[in-house]
């Protein structure tokens, strides 16, 4: 058993107790403090589902000693959200609308490492989008629709038109 | 408490002294890996991550004789671009081979290099380098050069209660280059790589080998073989072609590669060649 220890998520103070010492944040998120946003798939930072943002970095959470993040500003894809119940954030918003979303297993992972990528970059290359999103698997997409999403999402930060009517379009096969 | 966030060098020693048998966390992309697969169960742990000391990347010296020391915390993410993609190219090409950029943010040369693993990406440049490490223990500070360091797979000449510190890097002036082989260019383990850094000043050539022997190796006879037989001016170096095959089968020769199931030892003696001869071909005329 580790000692009490408080973690800083989406903005709040959480109080862990009674956890042993070696429970990875994603664990502590999701059977501990009720967040199940991070998926846990392959528990070895393969697979990318788990991301979260530490003090503003992209990391996976599956790899991250939970009694080690004290003190750092957590944000997972719960925290991304408007207050609003059921509004989703631009980069989310883009994934709906241009079908990136299949099984979902995948996508708070990649809307993580959207908005860690867009909050950086707000225009980025193609080649950059897809170094950004090497670390997260999609079993379903084939990645041509995520790729398109996150076009949108950076298009329309950028100011540019709007990219909804391209929600029925076939992914980028450039 | 059994999670020690160290704040300074000597906290984390004195928190090693303490519990001698303490899990040291830097990155946690190796250890955590073990420990959510059972296969390590801490009874304590001193995670170092956050030591600001640890964490500086700095250039000590003028441009001659220059040399980049890197923090044990530094993350292979800020090794990718600034001062190190600069002075030491080869070590940023290894960095971004590392993981995806999620590993990348998190892991750190310091846990590359105390893990010791033979697939370490940064471990072959290192080498190729001729890098040294600085260590801190109960008994004060230490310096141990990198081709001394690695004792086995997984094992090291860090002593008990021993952190590293940083690593110190050469700056040579002169091409470098960073070839991996593996199943994919994203998330992959090397099945073998190799480094090489050729210094203009002292005319000499450095090659680094990783994933084909218990430990990074390098290749000293190949390279001042080359270095007597290539033709060096100011700005570039000049290499025979008969002379790179020769090179390459020399590069080969220094591998003691084994099976397993990434590749066989046949594969990756060849991958050694191959790399080497491209490696040379790209770095001299």
């Amino acid at each position: 058993m580790s000692e009490a220890y408080v973690l800083h998520v989406n903005g709040e103070e959480y109080a862990v107790a009674d956890a042993w010492l070696g429970e990875s944040l994603l664990y502590v998120l999701r059977e501990r403090l009720g967040f199940p946003g991070a998926k846990a798939g392959c528990e070895q930072g393969e697979c990318g589902s788990c991301s979260v943002l530490v003090d503003g970095v992209l990391v996976c959470a599956c790899l991250v000693l939970a009694a080690s993040a004290v003190d750092a500003e957590i944000v997972t894809v719960e925290g991304l959200q408007p207050a609003e119940r059921g509004a989703m954030s631009d980069v989310q918003r883009a994934f709906v609308e241009t079908g990136a979303v299949q099984c979902g297993f995948c996508t708070p992972g990649l809307i993580m490492a959207v908005h860690a990528l867009l909050d950086q970059d707000p225009e980025p290359s193609d080649l950059v989008v897809r170094e950004a999103i090497s670390g997260n698997l999609c079993r379903c997409t084939g990645y041509g629709r995520i790729l398109e999403a996150v076009e949108v999402a950076a298009r329309r930060r950028s100011g540019g038109p709007d990219g909804a009517g391209a929600g029925g379009a076939r992914g980028p096969g450039r | 408490m059994p999670v020690i966030v160290a704040d300074s060098v000597e906290h984390a020693l004195a928190a090693l002294t303490e519990h001698p048998d303490a899990t040291v966390l830097a990155g946690g992309t190796d250890l955590m890996v073990e420990v959510n697969d059972g296969r390590r169960i801490p009874s304590q742990v001193i995670a170092v991550g956050r030591v600001a000391e640890l964490a500086g990347i700095r250039v000590d010296g003028h441009t001659q004789g220059a040399t980049i020391v890197i923090g044990a915390a530094a993350t292979f993410a800020r090794l990718e671009r600034g001062t190190v993609a600069e002075l030491a190219p080869a070590l940023a090409y290894a960095a971004r081979t590392v993981g995806s950029p999620q590993i990348r943010n998190a892991a750190t040369i310091g846990g590359n290099l105390a893990t010791a693993s033979p697939a370490g990406d940064s471990l072959p440049v290192l080498v190729a380098l001729g890098a040294t490490l600085e260590v801190a223990g109960p008994d004060g500070r230490r310096r141990i050069p990198i081709n001394e360091f690695f004792t086995g797979p997984k094992r090291s000449a860090l002593a008990p209660g021993e952190l590293v510190v940083a690593v110190h890097v050469p700056v040579r002036r002169g091409p470098q280059d960073y070839l991996k082989v593996g199943v994919r260019n994203a998330m992959v383990i090397a099945v073998a790589s190799l480094a090489i850094a050729v210094d203009l000043e002292a005319h000499s050539v450095g090659v680094g080998l990783g994933s084909v022997g218990p430990t990074p190796l390098a290749a000293p006879d190949a390279c001042e073989w080359i270095a007597d037989r290539a033709r060096w001016d100011t700005d570039h170096v000049t290499v025979d072609p008969g002379d790179a095959t020769e090179f390459a089968d020399r590069v080969a020769a220094a591998a003691r590669p084994i099976d397993d199931h990434r590749g066989t030892a046949e594969y990756r003696r060849n991958a050694v060649r191959v790399m080497a001869g491209r490696a040379l071909r790209r770095c001299a005329r």
